[in-house]
């Protein structure tokens, strides 16, 4: 247990809405070695981002953690207040939000933004502080960091404000670095440079990562772990390879499908997963999924299905998965 | 294609916006510059590139909702602008646009932005059927909006409902409702799929691919998404900084480009393969995309380009063909490999 940097088990969270409880995450569990890059993926409103926010106290209100354990670093997270956040964000755990339009303040240079960073959380003075900035701007590779410094957000291109951003987050070397979309408002060009940096970054500093996207692309290349969700839940996680190649929730398989493929040279139509996302308000009482699912059964539409382990780091929560299982034993279907 | 006749055409199309600055400090935002193409009926040419790089642009020049600053469009045959300013031009030609909007339609980018919210589902799709009076009476105006929204998959009821009542997905088939009341032949689609969720995005996708093969469509596809571009066209323009830098086949132009840029750009892209992804070479360009106010001198693409030299700094490279029906403007293509 002690080699985990981050445990979380069956984490519920909800946001209390004058028109009900949403039911954001549903018993999410998943643990993270030290130095792992783990990708989340799932369609907008699937939980990716509230299940890292609330790993650092963001959740917003009217939200509210109701229920799990969340371990990291050897903190209890479920039980931190505000002030125990505050010490150890940025310094163990940052983000980089998916728009670095809008994260960076526009009334600060970049140097007050960094090094107020730094200065927040060592002992570095004014000066000290003013060349790790300078070392951070060169480490995500913006020349002239002296001038940069002085600048403001918006004299800077959207790539180089997203250099600016990670250069904020890795500015107390975290254990642990979330990126939520950190390329979706960037131009294939620049996101291929902004990935290339971030794992050149992990590479130099041994952080992990956590990426959130819905971009399938994006986690083959950078990920080792796949956490898939839907509607609160995580439906499938795996390794990369595991999820890619061997997917066995229905859902996961319909993403796979549903991209186009850019190396394919004939020209096939794509398999979309029809239907749309589930209303949290009022979810169904069986597999949130099974509404748009093409081998739903009855039981689907009733029970939630319970966890099916598939390998060491491979498990889903299907029924076919679990008949196939129980088939496979002897039992009778 | 069978038919090989020419739908839509641009010649030397060039689009400038003003920005700001009086006689001779006027600055002009240069977003389209010397652009042509044509495409054919019943064809579907892919427009692609990063964002500032004119394809929306060129997308809207070509339907006049700009008025272009140089350049001819033809249409079915027809100039239906021309500045007069081509050496084989015979004057000024601009045509009124109202019958040749029944023909030519647009789907836009966001389908939150795109649709008046004081104006229900069925107003909206039926005001252009008003405009171009096709509908005999009311009960025909009715039963064609209805059919319409059957066609890209919403029901009869939604007629009376507003846009904020619309899932994204939705909103986009009410985009594409719209622009299908008239009948057109032609469709610019501008990102129509950029703003929607990966497993919406397929669902719309195969919805243009149907109506494309039913009402025997022409679109220009415009995306920045290479991989859904090469799914949809038949053949891919890449654009950059206003002007069009390889257009080709697009099984041509995503396993054999020739331009530095369309390389680049094709390496770029994450593919959802993860063994393809960790043995593929990627060529990640340096640096930003310029400013369109102050464009680089000779070749755009030189300030990025690994191949650079002298020559791309004073000379624009020819746009000209390298292969059949393979266009590319660079100096150094023997170069490039």
């Amino acid at each position: 247990m002690s080699d985990l940097l981050l445990d979380i088990k069956n984490e519920r969270l909800s946001f209390f809405t004058p028109a009900g409880e949403v039911k954001a995450l549903n018993n999410v569990s998943f643990a993270m070695k030290q130095g792992e890059v783990l990708g989340i993926v799932g369609e907008s409103g699937s939980g990716k981002s509230v299940t890292a926010y609330s790993l650092m106290g963001l959740t917003a209100y009217p939200g509210r953690l109701i229920g799990g354990e969340l371990h990291f670093n050897g903190h209890e997270v479920e039980k931190m207040t505000e002030k125990e956040f505050r010490k150890m964000r940025g310094k163990e755990v940052s983000i980089i939000f998916q728009d670095p339009m809008t994260s960076l303040n526009p009334v600060y240079t970049i140097g007050n933004q960094i090094i107020e960073m730094i200065r927040l959380h060592t002992d570095k003075d004014k000066k000290q502080a003013y060349e790790r900035a300078r070392e951070l701007l060169e480490l995500v590779g913006i020349n002239e960091p002296d001038r940069r410094l002085k600048q403001y957000p918006h004299e800077l291109s959207g790539g180089m404000r997203q250099r600016v951003m990670i250069a904020i987050a890795l500015a107390c070397e975290p254990k642990l670095l979330i990126a939520d979309e950190p390329t979706t408002a960037l131009d294939v060009t620049i996101q291929a440079q902004i990935l290339e940096l971030m794992m050149e970054l992990r590479e130099k500093m041994g952080m992990s990562i956590i990426m959130i996207t819905h971009d399938l692309g994006v986690v083959a290349r950078m990920c080792e772990k796949i956490a898939v969700m839907y509607a609160g839940r995580i439906v499938e996680y795996g390794t990369t390879d595991e999820i890619f190649y061997n997917p066995k929730h229905e859902y996961t398989k319909g993403l796979i499908n549903s991209i186009p493929k850019l190396n394919q040279k004939e020209k096939e139509r794509l398999v979309p997963i029809e239907g749309s996302p589930i209303d949290l308000l009022n979810p169904p009482a069986g597999c949130p999924f099974a509404p748009r699912c093409k081998s739903c059964m009855k039981i689907c539409l009733r029970e939630m299905p319970p966890r099916s382990d598939l390998s060491d780091t491979h498990y889903t929560q299907c029924w076919m998965v679990q008949k196939e299982q129980f088939e496979a034993k002897g039992g009778k279907a | 294609m069978s038919e090989q006749k020419k739908l839509v055409e641009v010649q030397h199309l060039q689009q400038y916006f003003h920005a700001g600055g009086v006689g001779k400090k006027r600055k002009y935002v240069q977003a389209v510059d010397d652009v042509s193409f044509f495409i054919n009926k019943g064809e579907t040419l892919g427009l692609v590139g990063e964002s500032g790089c004119g394809k929306t642009t060129t997308g809207r020049t070509l339907l006049r909702l700009y008025e272009p600053t140089d350049g001819r469009i033809i249409y079915d045959g027809q100039t239906i602008y021309d500045s007069g300013k081509l050496p084989d031009s015979k004057g000024k030609i601009a045509v009124d646009m109202l019958p040749y909007r029944r023909k030519m339609q647009i789907v836009f980018q966001d389908p939150y932005a795109s649709l008046d919210p004081r104006m229900t589902i069925g107003d909206i799709v039926g005001e252009a059927i008003d405009i171009h009076k096709l509908a005999a009476n009311e009960k025909d105006r009715r039963d064609r909006i209805i059919s319409m929204l059957q066609r890209v998959g919403l029901n009869s009821e939604h007629a009376n409902r507003y846009p904020h009542e619309f899932s994204g997905g939705q909103r986009q088939r009410v985009g594409i409702a719209r622009a299908l009341a008239v009948n057109p032949e032609f469709i610019v689609c501008d990102e129509p799929v950029s703003a929607l969720d990966v497993s919406i995005q397929a669902q719309v996708v195969n919805m243009f691919e149907d109506l494309q093969n039913e009402m025997g469509l022409t679109y220009l596809f415009i995306a920045h998404d290479l991989s859904i571009v090469k799914h949809i066209s038949n053949r891919i323009g890449v654009m950059y900084l206003g002007r069009m830098v390889e257009l080709a086949d697009s099984y041509e132009l995503t396993f054999h480009s020739v331009h530095p840029y369309t390389r680049s750009l094709i390496s770029a892209i994450p593919i959802a393969d993860p063994k393809t992804a960790r043995t593929s070479q990627r060529i990640v360009l340096e640096g930003d995309v310029p400013s369109p106010l102050n464009p680089p001198s000779g070749c755009r693409f030189r300030t990025r380009c690994p191949y650079a030299d002298e020559q791309c700094a004073c000379e624009v490279p020819e746009f000209k063909e390298v292969g059949p029906g393979h266009w590319a403007a660079c100096h150094h293509l023997d170069r490039v490999k």
